[in-house]
């Protein structure tokens, strides 16, 4: 007897987002397995944030269907999304840390912000989870602005798993980091993605990090995903627009210039 | 001629389109004002920004002004023997009109301009779209507790305003003119009644919530970048600065007598 077939945790079907009358997403179809972490690929400005923010609600989708288990995520009311984003974790690409809250705050806004806890037993909590990102105890007592880019991406890491969420979104959590820190920060994830059982959608244009972080990975290009699969097939895609990005040529499908020939390259 | 026409019918309904926006984000706001979670902690940190950290910039205009005021009535008066009623035109001019008006355009400049950049910035790094996400509405979060601390502050800053204005005024009058202390305290008690007070703090209620209301609106809805963040600050300070003016006349035109 085959297995049953579990229901993917995120499914998107025909998702379609254009803004004033320019279409950035034309047709994307996902889905994310639970348990499973997808990096989402492609050139700057093909959608990939724009993703994410439909299947947050922070953007209206033109058309087309999200679901997270099981739930349409479009045209929600506001107390159902307020209630499907406890779902959810976020980092985003430059922490969006609120600089007017210390740090201990910051990670635990939404705890704080419901009234779950105490402020002394909130910002013990902070502590215990900025130990586990490898900050110091002190710096939950800073604010924003006095951290690294490095600290301040833990910080936004820390505030995405406070509540313990069943999904975390990356929005390029390597961005303008050194490689060595960028490394330390995707061991965090992997960490945190593990030990919380979680499913992750990441966007990255570090395909180190890349590798590190995926089980699967889908490029988007021109508003459609033009590849999905395991991150150990990138290389063995046979899509032109995957075999450049990955490896970062100049030339080819991608920036609409040839490759150069053997016979070029000699001359 | 065809294009000049079409180019008018465009901008005004651009303007129309734009009072629409602005008139349901105030809706919207005031709305959220009174339903809960209530963010006291917001709330205190913008009385204290706006009531607390504007005294300064508020006592030294109204100061000034009634010092001002004294002298230059005095000039006029004296050219026809009427500088006897310097200290009643120092505290009417001061309580209905120049104490809500100046208190009100200092506050835009300061306050205005400071919530616009700081609601703009947190639009463009994203912190919006971070308190959205983390179940906050970043309406009740951000913009409502601005709007109830500009809407009580501003009041209470005119009062103070008014009399910082007054003693301005005496210390001239007394001082510099040679009035006779006990007089001038008289003249300006004399005829101030306590609607020409209720006037001006109606008018700084109008205007504490339109600046608040303008610089949390063009901040909300910054564009991109600190270009988009400067030009909400311009906005901020300009269209509540206009915005001011007119009302001061609505509501002076709504209570005269």
């Amino acid at each position: 007897m085959a297995k049953k077939q579990a229901t993917p945790k995120i499914i998107i079907e025909h998702l379609v987002k254009s803004f004033d009358g320019n279409m950035v997403l034309k047709d994307i179809n996902l889905q994310v397995e639970a348990g499973q972490s997808l990096c989402i690929i492609g050139t700057s400005g093909c959608g990939k944030s724009v993703t994410l923010k439909c299947l947050l609600g922070l953007i209206t989708p033109t058309s087309g269907s999200m679901r997270v288990d099981g739930m349409e995520m479009v045209g929600q009311t506001r107390a159902q999304r307020e209630e499907a984003l406890r779902k959810f974790g976020m980092t985003f690409q430059f922490g969006a840390l609120f600089d007017s809250l210390p740090i201990w705050q910051n990670i635990m806004f939404r705890t704080l912000q419901q009234g779950e806890v105490s402020r002394h037993a909130a910002r013990e909590e902070a502590a215990h989870i900025a130990s586990q990102l490898g900050l110091r105890a002190d710096v939950i007592d800073q604010y924003p602005a006095e951290l690294s880019g490095g600290m301040q991406k833990r910080v936004a890491l820390g505030r995405a798993i406070a509540d313990k969420p069943e999904i975390l979104l990356f929005d390029e959590p390597t961005s303008g980091l050194d490689p060595i820190t960028g490394g330390v920060i995707d061991n965090l994830i992997l960490d945190a993605v593990k030990r919380l059982g979680a499913t992750a959608m990441t966007i990255s244009h570090d395909m180190a990090s890349v590798r590190r972080i995926a089980d699967r990975v889908a490029m988007i290009h021109e508003g459609r995903i033009i590849w999905c699969g395991p991150a150990t097939k990138m290389h063995e895609s046979g899509v032109p627009e995957v075999h450049q990005f990955v490896h970062g040529h100049p030339e080819g499908p991608l920036t609409g210039k040839k490759l150069p020939s053997a016979k070029e390259k000699q001359a | 001629m065809l294009n000049f026409i079409a180019n008018i019918g465009k901008a005004s309904l651009n303007f129309l389109a734009s009072i629409g926006r602005l008139t349901l984000f105030a809706a919207a706001a005031i709305r959220w004002t009174f339903l809960p979670p209530y963010y006291g902690r917001q709330l205190l940190r913008q009385i204290l920004d706006i009531g607390f950290f504007s005294l300064p910039v508020v006592g030294l205009t109204t100061l000034f002004s009634g010092m001002v005021l004294a002298l230059q009535s005095y000039t006029g008066f004296a050219r026809f023997s009427a500088e006897d009623t310097v200290a009643t035109v120092v505290v009417l001019s001061v309580t209905r009109e120049l104490g809500p008006v100046l208190a009100g355009l200092m506050v835009a400049g300061r306050i205005g301009a400071s919530m616009a950049a700081e609601i703009g910035t947190m639009r463009v790094t994203d912190q919006i779209d971070a308190l959205d996400t983390l179940s906050t509405r970043p309406m009740q979060y951000l913009v409502a507790p601005r709007l109830l601390a500009g809407t009580i502050c501003l009041p209470v800053l005119v009062l103070i305003g008014d009399i910082v204005g007054v003693l301005g005024g005496y210390l001239v009058g007394v001082y510099q003119l040679g009035f006779n202390p006990g007089i001038y305290l008289s003249r300006t008690m004399e005829f101030l009644e306590v609607s020409d007070v209720t006037l001006g703090l109606i008018k700084a209620a109008v205007f504490g919530f339109l600046i608040a209301l303008m610089g949390c609106y063009h901040g909300y809805n910054s564009g991109r970048g600190a270009e988009g963040v400067g030009h909400a600050t311009t906005n901020a300070v300009v269209s509540s600065s206009i915005l001011i003016l007119i009302s001061n006349y609505l509501v002076t035109a709504l209570f005269f007598g």
